[in-house]
């Protein structure tokens, strides 16, 4: 009997190598997401929907240059080979289309493929309109009004004003092909055997489980044809489950390891990769209602959060502290006449001149909405539960209530007054500010206000009105940034926001992964990598 | 026999309605409109006015109580607002794992525990009792997710010998042996604690009983004896393997989180966090059927053992 339980045991125990052996050439990531991606195009999760299953089956138009890691990834061209705004009519702009690019179902891309992607996410009465997908990045599309096919690799896309964000709304329209669809006549269906343009293309998909795909030998970019054979995404939204996973050779990458065990995983051999990228991790503000419809209380809240401690104690330096939108040295930071640094004692002075220090208005009582771990999202019960400490300690009572990341950015999008977020005063969502609109114009544009675009707030200021229009009129770069400081000054002081950190992307890869670089962005190019 | 059977089976149908009732009043209690509650944000018109129709949200409680109930008893549980897939298949899926999950982790439990609950009370006041009786103390005191996150350090992390995570992907029975070991052991845990004890003190009470004296002076080898004395514990021991498997099948939410094995618990644990009302309403209502059969099962098992209790 002995002898067949230790042969038993020898055999399972025996088989941990063929792990090893099966992961030649495949890379195995454990994403925060506690679900798969939605793989029908427009992508949910966040951002890191984008970085590994946006970006990877689909492409833009105009793509993210994720190459290098010591600037800010840069807009190259994508599926289009050029664009321009045209002269005569500045609401137009000229896309060529490249050529002999092809879907992974075998059928070709061109002018009509943009023209049904577009479809798929405006035309609410189009048989291919994808309801779920459309919610998922109509927002970040607010300036396109129209499209029209000039010939077969020329489209022209029409928009509300004349607007020199344009290429910043096209980079997150992804291209479906409409052959897959056609076939299927059905997003859910689509999104089972997906097919786009990107790098890697879909072989199996286990909901709530496993993504795999491989390489697309025929990506029409030689230098972007991948090194590895095969990509799996594991949701693992655990941080101690991804970590596990990783130093029992599981998965090969994860995101966002627990910040108490970077020194271990470098002195077992990991690498630890970070870099800055425009990212705020912040809480946005109900601004109608009490108590953070008073800018005294919203100043004392962003004074009463120990930054410094979050960083340094809590997160083991993965991230720096944020006292605006943007941080300092960035071109759009300028001189804000506050800097929030930790000061109860100044917070405790403001809120008493908010009149939260009398009997019936103490303390000031908020309820926000939090996530459970999620893109950019970083440690959020850890670090929600030291600034609740912090906000406490002030006379500030918040009350948490954490969801499923996909759940919050889903009430999110739907704005404060509805029956579900009626009682909520914040949302803690991270931001990025890649650009101009995703960093100011969608949340500080009383024109932006949901269902719009995503000004929950909401925050309504002519001035920061007058600012971003003028910053959309301006197509010089240096002559925006200035503009965009102004009103980058302007936002600190009004502080709708809590400003708490901005993070440094930390994620831990195992020895065997090489060529694998840290872009200063939310996105990451995984064609370079390869394992062992 | 028959009659107590089928008297056992009409109990079990009030029961089953209760568990029924409180589901369906979940859409009903989550902050809001009911609709949003059972559909993705989202949806369209088309969408929402076949949900409408299929609750029938424009009729009265009780009668869209009995439409869903139908509907329910057809096998259809609605469509997931996270994956918008049909509810069903999320949950047959998981509860296949977690089926697997509960009969490995109760059957190591089982024979374990019966086996060092019988030594225990025969070997009683000795070292080997004493040595049972600590396992079964640490058996169900040490939260067994805690016990999962220290055998995946142990067995995953320093030794690396078997996967921290996850269902096996990979083909192959070892494949998958593999990755159930360590969730199966830390799942037994508390089962093979509770057996021990509850074994133990059913066999020494039965030990103390004067036929057993009377069997051991009538000259009866040990072996026999034994035997006497396991059939007489049989119905208790039973009622408590019953049970336990029960709470292997609902109680596993923290096990299967910490191993993200993909059955009822982690499905469950992540509709929560995702407000999946229709899920949780389908996990909900499988798990609580399928704990009332099993009750069933061994109420009837018991009878077949000891005929005394269908007479009662």
């Amino acid at each position: 009997m002995r002898r067949v339980v230790t042969l038993l045991l020898a055999a399972v125990f025996s088989l941990s190598w063929t792990d090893i052996a099966f992961a030649q050439g495949t890379l195995r990531i454990g994403m925060t997401a506690s679900d798969i991606p939605y793989t029908g195009g427009q992508t949910d999760n966040g951002f890191e929907g984008f970085r590994f299953v946006g970006y990877q089956i689909y492409e833009p138009l105009i793509a993210w240059d994720l190459t290098r890691g010591d600037r800010l990834a840069p807009l190259v061209p994508g599926l289009a080979e050029s664009w321009e705004v045209r002269r005569d009519q500045p609401t137009k702009w000229v896309f060529k289309l490249r050529k002999g690019v092809t879907f992974h179902d075998g059928s070709p891309f061109n002018a009509d493929a943009v023209v049904f992607s577009y479809e798929s996410i405006k035309k609410k009465d189009a048989p291919h309109f994808d309801s779920y997908g459309s919610g998922q990045v109509s927002f970040r599309l607010a300036s396109l009004t129209g499209i029209t096919k000039i010939d077969d690799h020329t489209v022209e896309f029409e928009t509300n004003k004349p607007t020199s964000f344009v290429p910043y709304q096209v980079c997150y329209m992804l291209i479906v092909s409409p052959t897959q669809w056609n076939k299927v006549k059905d997003w859910r269906k689509f999104a089972e055997q997906p097919s786009g343009t990107g790098p890697f293309r879909v072989t199996k998909f286990v909901p709530r489980e496993r993504l795999e795909l491989e390489a697309y030998r025929s990506y029409w970019d030689a230098k972007r044809r991948p090194k590895i054979d095969r990509l799996v995404l594991l949701p693992l939204p655990e941080p101690t489950t991804r970590l596990a996973a990783l130093r029992s050779g599981q998965v090969d990458w994860i995101e966002v390891p627990p910040p108490d065990s970077i020194p271990q995983l470098k002195g077992g051999g990991f690498q630890i990769t970070m870099n800055s990228y425009p990212h705020n991790w912040t809480h946005t503000l109900r601004l109608d209602k009490e108590p953070w419809n008073n800018k005294l209380v919203r100043k004392a809240a962003n004074y009463a959060v120990d930054r410094v401690g979050i960083c340094k104690s809590l997160l083991n330096d993965t991230c720096v502290p944020a006292t605006g939108v943007v941080y300092k040295g960035h071109p759009w930071f300028g001189k804000p006449k506050e800097t929030y640094d930790y000061n109860p004692a100044k917070a405790r002075e403001l809120l008493r001149q908010a009149g939260f220090d009398g009997v019936s208005k103490r303390p000031a009582r908020a309820v926000h909405l939090i996530s459970t771990s999620g893109s950019g999202q970083m440690l959020p019960l850890a670090m929600n539960e030291l600034i609740q400490k912090n906000l406490k300690e002030v006379g500030i009572d918040v009350d948490l209530q954490p969801v499923e990341w996909n759940t919050l950015l889903t009430r999110w999008r739907a704005g404060f007054k509805t029956a579900e977020n009626e009682g909520l005063n914040a949302w803690n969502i991270s931001w990025n500010f890649l650009e101009p609109w995703s960093g100011f114009g969608r949340f500080f544009h009383s024109k932006a206000v949901v269902p719009v675009a995503v000004n929950t707030m909401p925050y309504i200021n002519p001035e920061a009105d007058r600012l971003i229009d003028e910053a959309e009129r301006t197509f010089d770069v240096g002559k925006q940034n200035e503009i965009l400081a102004r009103l980058h000054e302007l936002v600190v002081d009004d502080a709708p926001w809590i400003f708490v950190v901005h993070d440094q992307n930390p994620r831990a890869l195992s020895a065997r992964v090489k060529g694998f670089v840290q872009p200063q962005s939310w996105f990451v190019d995984l064609t370079s990598v390869t394992v062992r | 026999m028959w009659a107590y059977a089928g008297r056992r089976l009409l109990l079990a149908i009030p029961t089953l309605l209760g568990a029924s009732i409180i589901v369906f009043a979940m859409v009903h209690l989550a902050p809001g409109d009911p609709i949003a509650a059972v559909m993705p944000a989202e949806s369209s018109q088309a969408e929402i006015e076949a949900t409408k129709r299929a609750y029938g949200f424009d009729k009265p409680l009780p009668v869209q109580y009995l439409v869903w109930l139908g509907r329910v008893a057809q096998g259809d549980l609605g469509k997931s607002i996270a994956t918008r897939r049909a509810v069903i298949l999320d949950v047959r899926d998981a509860l296949a794992n977690s089926l697997v999950l509960a009969l490995s982790s109760s059957l190591l439990a089982f024979v374990l525990g019966v086996a060092l609950g019988l030594l225990a009370a025969f070997r009683q006041g000795r070292a080997l009792d004493k040595l049972a009786s600590a396992i079964a103390v640490v058996g169900v005191s040490v939260p067994h997710y805690w016990a999962g996150i220290i055998l995946i350090i142990i067995f995953s992390v320093q030794l690396n010998w078997l996967p921290a995570m996850g269902a096996a992907n990979d083909p192959g029975v070892l494949a998958y042996l593999r990755h159930i070991t360590l969730p199966t052991v830390a799942l037994a845990l508390i089962p093979l604690g509770v057996i021990t004890r509850v074994v133990r003190s059913a066999a020494l009470d039965i030990l103390n009983q004067e036929f057993v004296l009377a069997l051991r002076a009538k000259g009866l080898a040990a072996r026999r004896v034994f035997a006497h004395v396991v059939k007489n514990a049989a119905p208790q021991i039973l009622t408590v393997l019953g049970l336990q498997f029960g709470f292997q099948l609902g109680g596993s939410v923290l096990v299967e989180a910490v191993f993200s094995w993909p059955g009822t618990g982690y499905l469950l644990n992540l509709a929560i966090f995702q407000r999946d009302i229709p899920v949780l309403q389908g996990v909900i209502l499988v798990l609580a059927t399928f704990f009332v059969l099993l009750n069933l099962a061994v109420d009837l098992l018991q009878t077949v053992v000891d005929p005394r209790i269908a007479r009662h």
